[in-house]
């Protein structure tokens, strides 16, 4: 096995750089390794230098102590949302969580998922998020517009454009404790970013749905399971493109819903003062 | 024989990003089975990480816009080396492509009545990209995925079954397209033989139709803003199946990627920045762009920051500032002055908007760069300048195709669109083209492919030999040759940290005949030592086996990259050497093309200096009179051999 470990780090030829080593030190990391027949954490004492993430330490160990370690990611720049991950115990993309946010000698638990089954170490089963996106009807064209035609003001898109922001790590999809620890929910239940699927299609100023006799409102209630969110906002708090998914997405919903349909909690979102969409 | 599961299509789609997905959307509406397999999970292809946009001439901002400009743009970016008529049905068609997004629910910024809002790039005369802020890959990709789920979800109503006519194989890997072994028929395809990264299961896919759409070859570079999936998959598996890959010397380094902290040294800092009004400086200040404007541009650029400066607002009586010449310039011109002791701290140079905009505007027109610099880097870029340098960002050489068709020459059955295809961009790419190229291209090879399936009298025969051979190969790192008793397997990391680094420091920005060839004993080297990349562990969810066997891939690539960057005596866009700094106007109408040294697909351990690939130069055809009348005489001199003048 080779000892090499500069994964990252040492100069390039093309610009001459050369920052590796500053501040480096030992870090001491707990991985959860196992799959669906049961696993543990193991324990990795790994190098740290200058800026680096929690992904770029897992590539080290991977590199160099556990070859077979299982993880997934693609951009390592936030804009994939591959790499999510429960970091001691937070929902978080591992590309984006620095380092220096831990004090040197805590030690840093990286394990999967939790709402998700376990495929292997890091890597869950995430189908679950691709079927709920298979139950949203899609955008309905609008009958009398050809391509190029359509003319949309930039104030009426904005708020769709929010919940388009989305990358699909599903760390609001793992966090919400409707089904964190309910997978009984999980038929009933789209999630809120499948909820706010629905929303970002309401609210699309040339969405046609309703013309074809589909009451997207209506349908977030009957049947993705708008009523199981009490709005306790931590999708909200782990979205890392930091997306208002419960201000501007569910409650918008839930106001919608209620001339259809009792719903107590509408009355509790009144409540709640609406942060503007910027 | 082996006993491998295997199912029948009739299109297989390699590559879920935008070329892909836009393909099998239209081998599915042609009414073609299609099957489309990726490495990463439905969505999370390259694409999301294309910011700036999608170059189309709407002509919603400036009305003066239409592709005749557009394509005269494309050439003029990659020095007249494009394949003519693929630059012309890009900027003819790139419109039409953007509009029937919009009918698919993107949602891209709005002009003040209304329309599709465009943005200034380098190299485009008019502002021409479509664009969501600056995550214009990322709603692309969203939009294709959400039309695909649309598709589907007919499927079931129709049939009760989502997957009946369109199936996404995620996280799957192909390693050979297999060919059929009949000498009556010829050498046509006949499917793909993938593996499950889940799971490590074979199985193979039958359909007399396949698209590579597989990006590119970035990962074999140390510094680049590509993902892990950028390791020239498709290049390869088209070598391996005898189409020749075209002129692949020609490497865009993105001007401005991050320098610093190390960790994400290379992750791309979007061209929109100075599309938006950002500018370059070096350690003494100065806007060096300035001294870099080449003769070819001399006419078309400002001459001084106050004209500079003017252009945004008032573009028809004003030239646009240096910072947004074509890519390869800027690069070559970053290097420069970091080489001559003009750099910032890290390495780069200065690239400011914090002086040049408002706070608040930043935040809105560039969200994601704010934010990346913000969390990776601890930088305001409200407040002060980004440090820059370049970084290996696309590949324009890739699988020779027939321009209309995106089939590759040579191997009937196989086609390929995006990246992965190459003579569209010529010696280098304009910002804004790739997406728009992959919509272009990527419906075309959908298109063709399944024209190409249905009016196949026979269907090809998958031959049982090739499938045995090609589990082997998959199956050799748990076995690693070990020539010498007692000798350790190799590691793949390491391997690839050495490819990486020997492409980076031989054969990257700057080239020289010696660096070249040192490259091509080192690969060589390489290519030894990977025969023994072991791996550890079982075939479930194994990234140390994954990696063994993209390395195959890598160094085809990377082989291909030095031999043709050192068959190639000239400068000229994504291929600079210092040892020909002239681009030499005889070079124009030459293509270099890489085939495999051994023509039946099996990898020997060759000697160095024959390597694995061979080169052949090509004439390419002339430009037809018509598109060449689009320019002035005074500009094709500068380009063209003086018999093609006169012709």
């Amino acid at each position: 096995m080779s000892t090499t470990t500069s994964g990252t780090g040492s100069s390039a030829a093309a610009d001459g750089g050369g920052d590796e080593g500053s501040g480096a030190y030992d870090a001491r990391f707990r991985v959860w390794r196992g799959d669906v027949e049961g696993g543990d954490l193991e324990d990795f004492t790994v190098q740290v230098n200058d800026g680096e993430v929690v992904l770029d330490i897992i590539h080290r160990i991977q590199a160099t102590q556990a070859p077979d370690l299982a993880v997934r990611w693609n951009c390592k720049a936030g804009k994939c949302g591959s790499c999510s991950a429960e970091i001691n115990g937070r929902p978080r993309l591992m590309c984006m969580t620095r380092m220096s946010v831990f004090a040197r000698d805590e030690v840093v638990t990286v394990t999967p998922l939790r709402a998700f089954p376990v495929v292997r170490d890091l890597v869950t089963d995430v189908g679950f998020n691709y079927t709920k996106a298979r139950e949203v009807p899609s955008f309905v064209p609008p009958k009398d517009l050809g391509p190029g035609e359509y003319r949309m003001m930039q104030e009426d898109v904005d708020r769709s454009q929010e919940f388009r922001k989305c990358i699909e790590c599903f760390l609001c999809q793992d966090t919400c404790h409707v089904v964190r620890d309910h997978e009984e929910n999980k038929t009933a239940f789209a999630g809120p970013r499948f909820l706010m699927r629905v929303a970002e299609l309401d609210m699309h100023p040339l969405d046609a749905a309703a013309a074809t006799g589909l009451d997207r409102k209506a349908t977030a209630q009957e049947e993705h399971g708008l009523g199981y969110c009490n709005i306790t906002k931590c999708c909200t708090e782990v979205c890392p493109e930091g997306i208002h998914i419960t201000d501007n997405a569910l409650i918008p919903l839930k106001e919608r819903a209620v001339d259809r349909k009792y719903d107590p909690l509408v009355w509790l979102g009144n409540k709640i003062r609406r942060r503007p969409t910027s | 024989m082996s006993q491998v599961e295997r199912q029948q299509w009739d299109v297989v789609v390699v590559g879920a990003g935008g070329a892909g997905l836009r393909a099998a959307i239209e081998a599915r509406e042609q009414g073609a089975r299609t099957a489309v397999i990726c490495k990463s999970l439905f969505g999370k292809a390259h694409t999301v990480m294309a910011e700036g946009g999608i170059a189309a001439s709407m002509g919603n901002v400036n009305s003066g816009d239409n592709w005749q400009v557009h394509f005269r743009d494309t050439l003029r970016g990659g020095k007249f080396l494009n394949q003519w008529r693929m630059a012309e049905l890009h900027a003819r068609e790139a419109p039409d492509r953007v509009w029937e997004l919009e009918t698919w629910g993107a949602l891209f910024d709005r002009t003040k009545d209304g329309r599709i809002s465009q943005r200034n790039f380098g190299g485009h005369e008019y502002p021409r990209l479509a664009h969501v802020g600056d995550r214009t890959g990322l709603e692309l990709i969203r939009t294709l995925q959400q039309k695909i789920v649309a598709l589907q979800q007919e499927d079931e109503r129709e049939f009760g079954d989502y997957e009946a006519r369109l199936k996404v194989f995620q996280e799957c890997t192909v390693t050979r397209i297999l060919k059929e072994d009949s000498l009556k028929d010829g050498e046509r395809v006949s499917g793909a033989f993938c593996y499950e990264r889940e799971s490590g299961r074979f199985f193979v896919i039958e359909a007399p139709s396949v698209v590579l759409a597989t990006g590119g070859i970035g990962k074999s570079f140390k510094v680049t803003s590509n993902s892990w999936e950028y390791t020239g998959d498709g290049h390869a598996l088209a070598l391996l199946a005898g189409a020749p890959l075209l002129n692949m010397e020609f490497v865009q380094f993105h001007p401005t990627g991050m320098v610093w902290p190390p960790s994400v040294k290379g992750i791309l800092v979007t061209e929109s920045v100075r599309g938006d009004g950002g500018v370059l400086r070096n350690s003494d200040g100065k806007r060096f762009m300035f001294d870099y404007v080449p003769d070819v541009f001399k006419e078309k650029y400002a001459e001084s920051e106050a004209e500079g400066d003017r252009w945004y607002d008032d573009p028809d009586h004003n030239r646009r500032p240096p910072e947004l010449l074509p890519r390869d310039e800027v690069a070559r011109a970053i290097n420069s002055e970091v080489k001559a002791g003009r750099g910032s701290p890290h390495g780069g140079v200065f690239l400011d908007v914090s002086t040049r905009m408002p706070a608040e505007v930043i935040r809105r027109r560039l969200p994601s760069m704010y934010h990346q610099f913000k969390e990776l880097a601890d930088v305001d870029i409200t407040a002060e300048a980004m440090e820059v340098g370049p970084t290996c960002h696309y590949v324009m050489g890739g699988i020779a195709v027939e321009s209309d068709t995106a089939a590759a020459r040579g191997v009937p059955g196989l086609f390929a669109a995006g990246e992965v295809a190459g003579g569209m961009h010529g010696s280098n790419r304009l910002g804004g083209n790739s997406l728009s190229d992959l919509l272009v291209f990527g419906r075309r090879a959908g298109l063709y492919a399944a024209r190409y399936a249905d009016d196949l009298a026979t269907a090809p025969v998958v031959d049982d030999a090739q499938v045995d051979a090609a589990a082997a190969e998959a199956l050799r790192p748990f076995s690693a040759e070990s020539p010498e008793a007692g000798a350790v397997p190799e590691n793949p990391y390491t391997l690839h940290q050495e490819l990486q680094q020997t492409m980076n420091d031989l054969v990257g920005i700057i080239r020289r005949e010696g660096e070249m060839a040192e490259a091509l004993q080192k690969l060589a080297e390489l290519r030894r030592r990977a025969r023994r990349a072991g791996v550890e562990g079982h075939r479930q969810f194994n990234p140390g086996w994954h990696l063994a066997l993209d390395l195959r891939n890598m160094l085809l690539v990377s082989e291909c990259v030095a031999r043709a960057a050192l068959e190639r005596t000239e400068s000229r866009g994504g291929h600079t050497r210092e040892d020909h700094p002239g681009m030499n106007r005889e070079w124009r109408r030459v293509n270099l093309l890489c085939a495999l040294a051994d023509p039946t697909g099996v990898l020997a351990v060759s000697d160095p200096e024959r390597g694995q690939i061979e080169l052949t130069r090509v004439t390419t055809d002339p430009i037809r009179p018509d598109l060449l009348a689009l320019f002035d005489k005074e500009e094709l001199v500068k380009y063209l051999a003086e018999e093609e003048l006169y012709e």
